[in-house]
């Protein structure tokens, strides 16, 4: 090894290419399963249980990412390698697959959690064995953590701009929200009511909250007749959001009579609620695949060439593409696996062109990204209604708590 | 509820009512299975989610098939695909009854057990098989949108074809039960096993055939539930907790009381969503349904047996 860092030194050639003649002793100073060859990551993500629907989509990108950087060389010349674990939609497994991935296998990066839930759960786990955890979903923000990058929305992201949109485009005055019953719409409904109530001056008509897994709607779908608000704003999630937008259409009541703007529905979900169910809606996102932008171009052809032609990519696929790339983008700055030399990298660090465009990663650990809303077609694709400026990231937003 | 015109109102009722019934249809068609499972037979089959799902599965598949081989089929495959529901889980509920079920009749906890991790094994297999995202089948046009009787009111079509399957099954099993020497057998063997043994009755074919049948019939359900939600490995699973609920709420072991019980739950249910949240009209159905059957433990509609 110190003879390679000589010949690396002699010759002067210190370019990224070279680091990979870093020895290891001097990228891995906490005994991480670094080897000179080698470097071994964690990928923690239900693939079965009832999350296994959501979460599949962002293990196949988390993979895909992983394949094109060995294959580019590597990270530190280094090959990742992959300890696959599942948390089978259970809070407590994903804990104590944290555990394991981090005090047993030393891998010197993970990427996974979807729900809120099991991000909760494996917290205090990552920040106690200083772990490092790359979260692929939107979330309800109110969070952050040393330990932790969030490549998905904070609530604000999402929420905010979609609403500004809504009033100023839709000229919405009264709003009507629905959510699941759980912690992600409760958060992002408060906020949303605050904006709306102190900053839009419209009025809340009604704020309504259906158990997770619920597929009768008949009387949500009745109030909301009768109360005809400008815009229904939705976070419906999971199975019950397919009975939502079946009933809704079979009620008659269409997007065209009645506008209505969600945060839940991406490519995945409309997969299942069929295209025509949800024609003209708008869905609030920083990623759609219909977008048409260089990276995305290239981030769906090799999806499509690795998982399958077929494959829809939604938002939260998208990010957890980018759990990989930013982990590369740090520890090639640092020049270290070390985790907090990693995280004290991270800030800063910027992406011309991923595949939704530009980001940045933020202090607070959140991606400064666009907002964009898109309406549906029958296809099951989005049109593109309005693109936000860049948004900082502001997971603890002053005056909406 | 100022502010609004008095046929906006009637609208709104009579679109209400509809949910209501519409709910309750629902629940008929789900219990209807399991009345029969565990009300006639005492089997308490927590696998019972599970074979609507293979119903619902059916129904994709055949909605799948029909749009590659037979487009012009397809505004008539759904008939269809409710009959192959019934038989493909007719059919597994007949292999799971004799391979499992027929051993623990006298053991109803370890019949909980067994069901239960066969609900797991079940929801395992769909989600290697058929992947673990949600599907939809392909609705015929003619089962989407609404129906109007008059301006204002919007029936949904498939609450309206839910409805029409339920009344039709239930009116199947109830001839199946009370009106064939088939159903004589059954409940002979209900009343009293030994009796009815020793009077030639084949009980254990009887025990098989009742159990698929009720399997059979949550398989229809799950067809019919590919109009209203999607299809995923553990959609099943969604329906189980309230099954049971409307079936030992009605006094297993009563047909009537399942009727009785699910309309009961559905118009609660629908009215209170209506006047408060979802979420809070669901705690509410239940925390009544726990009152009344602190009052009243077995049911609604009590059969009575000699124990």
């Amino acid at each position: 090894m110190a003879v390679a860092l000589g010949a690396a030194m002699l010759l002067g050639t210190m370019t990224a290419a070279s680091a990979a003649t870093l020895p290891t002793a001097q990228v891995n100073t906490t005994g991480l399963a670094v080897t000179d060859t080698t470097v071994k990551v964690g990928i923690l993500h239900s693939t079965t249980g009832t999350m296994a629907i959501s979460e599949t989509g962002s293990v196949e990108a988390e993979k895909l990412a992983i394949e094109q950087i060995n294959a580019m060389g590597g990270i530190l010349g280094r090959k990742i390698e992959i300890i696959q674990e599942d948390g089978a939609s259970d809070w407590p497994t994903f804990a104590e697959k944290a555990k394991k991935l981090l005090e047993n296998d030393k891998v010197a990066a993970v990427f996974g959690c979807w729900t809120s839930a099991s991000r909760k759960a494996v917290l205090p786990v990552f920040e106690k064995d200083n772990g490092l955890l790359y979260y692929p979903t939107f979330y309800e923000g109110l969070e952050e953590s040393k330990n932790v990058f969030y490549t998905g929305q904070e609530a604000t992201q999402q929420i905010l701009a979609g609403l500004d949109w809504a009033s100023r485009e839709l000229d919405a005055k009264t709003f009507y929200l629905v959510g699941s019953d759980y912690i992600w719409p409760r958060t992002s409904m408060k906020i949303a009511r605050k904006h709306i109530e102190n900053v839009l001056k419209g009025t809340v008509v009604g704020e309504e909250y259906y158990p997770l897994g619920s597929t009768q709607f008949g009387s949500l779908i009745n109030k909301i007749k009768l109360k005809k608000p400008d815009l229904v704003f939705g976070a419906v999630v999971g199975g019950s959001n397919v009975a939502w937008f079946k009933q809704l259409n079979a009620a008659g009541l269409t997007f065209k009579k009645q506008p209505m703007l969600t945060i839940s529905v991406t490519e995945d979900e409309v997969l299942g609620i069929g295209g025509e169910n949800v024609e003209g809606l708008y869905s609030s996102m920083k990623y759609f695949q219909s977008l048409d932008l260089p990276g995305n171009k290239s981030f769906i052809d090799a999806f499509k060439k690795k998982w399958g032609a077929d494959s829809v990519i939604g938002d939260v696929t998208e990010s957890g593409y980018l759990g990989p790339w930013l982990w590369l983008r740090a520890v090639e700055a640092a020049k270290s696996f070390d985790v907090d030399k990693v995280v004290a990298a991270s800030p800063g660090i910027e992406w011309e062109d991923s595949p939704h465009g530009y980001l940045k990663v933020d202090k607070n650990h959140h991606l400064w990204m666009k907002t964009r809303i898109g309406e549906w077609q029958k296809d099951g694709q989005v049109k593109i209604v309005y693109e936000s400026d860049v948004i900082k990231p502001d997971p603890f937003p002053a005056g909406y708590q | 509820m100022d502010g609004y015109s008095a046929s906006e109102l009637a609208n709104i009722f009579a679109m209400q009512a509809f949910a209501g019934v519409s709910l309750f249809s629902v629940f008929v068609l789900m219990a209807l299975g399991l009345a029969i499972i565990f009300g006639q037979m005492g089997v308490i089959n927590m696998a019972h989610g599970e074979f609507l799902t293979i119903g619902a599965y059916s129904t994709v598949m055949m909605s799948i098939l029909a749009e590659k081989y037979m487009p012009s089929f397809l505004p008539y495959y759904f008939i269809f695909a409710i009959v192959v529901a019934f038989i493909v889980a007719f059919g597994i509920g007949y292999l799971v009854e004799f391979l499992m079920i027929r051993h623990l009749y006298r053991r109803p906890l370890d019949t909980l057990l067994a069901t239960w991790g066969l609900s797991l094994i079940m929801q395992q297999i769909f989600r290697s098989a058929f992947g673990a995202r949600e599907v939809s089948a392909t609705l015929p046009e003619w089962l989407m949108g609404s129906w109007q009787p008059i301006e204002g009111v919007d029936i949904p079509i498939n609450g309206l074809f839910v409805l029409a399957l339920t009344a039709f099954l239930s009116l199947a099993v109830f001839i199946f039960l009370f009106r064939s020497r088939w159903g004589l057998k059954v409940r002979a063997t209900t009343q009293n096993r030994l009796m009815a043994g020793a009077v030639g009755i084949s009980t254990p074919m009887v025990d098989r055939i009742t159990f698929a049948l009720g399997c059979g019939i949550a398989g229809v359900a799950g067809a019919a539930f590919t109009t209203i939600a999607s299809t995923g490995p553990t959609s099943g699973s969604l329906y189980i907790v309230d099954t049971f609920l409307v079936v030992v709420f009605g006094g297993a072991g009563s047909l009537l009381g399942t009727f009785a019980s699910a309309f009961s739950i559905a118009q609660a249910q629908s009215v209170m969503e209506f006047f408060m949240s979802g979420s809070m009209a669901k705690v509410l159905t239940l925390l009544t349904v726990i009152i009344i059957l602190m009052i009243r433990p077995e049911g609604l509609f009590s059969v009575k047996v000699r124990k």
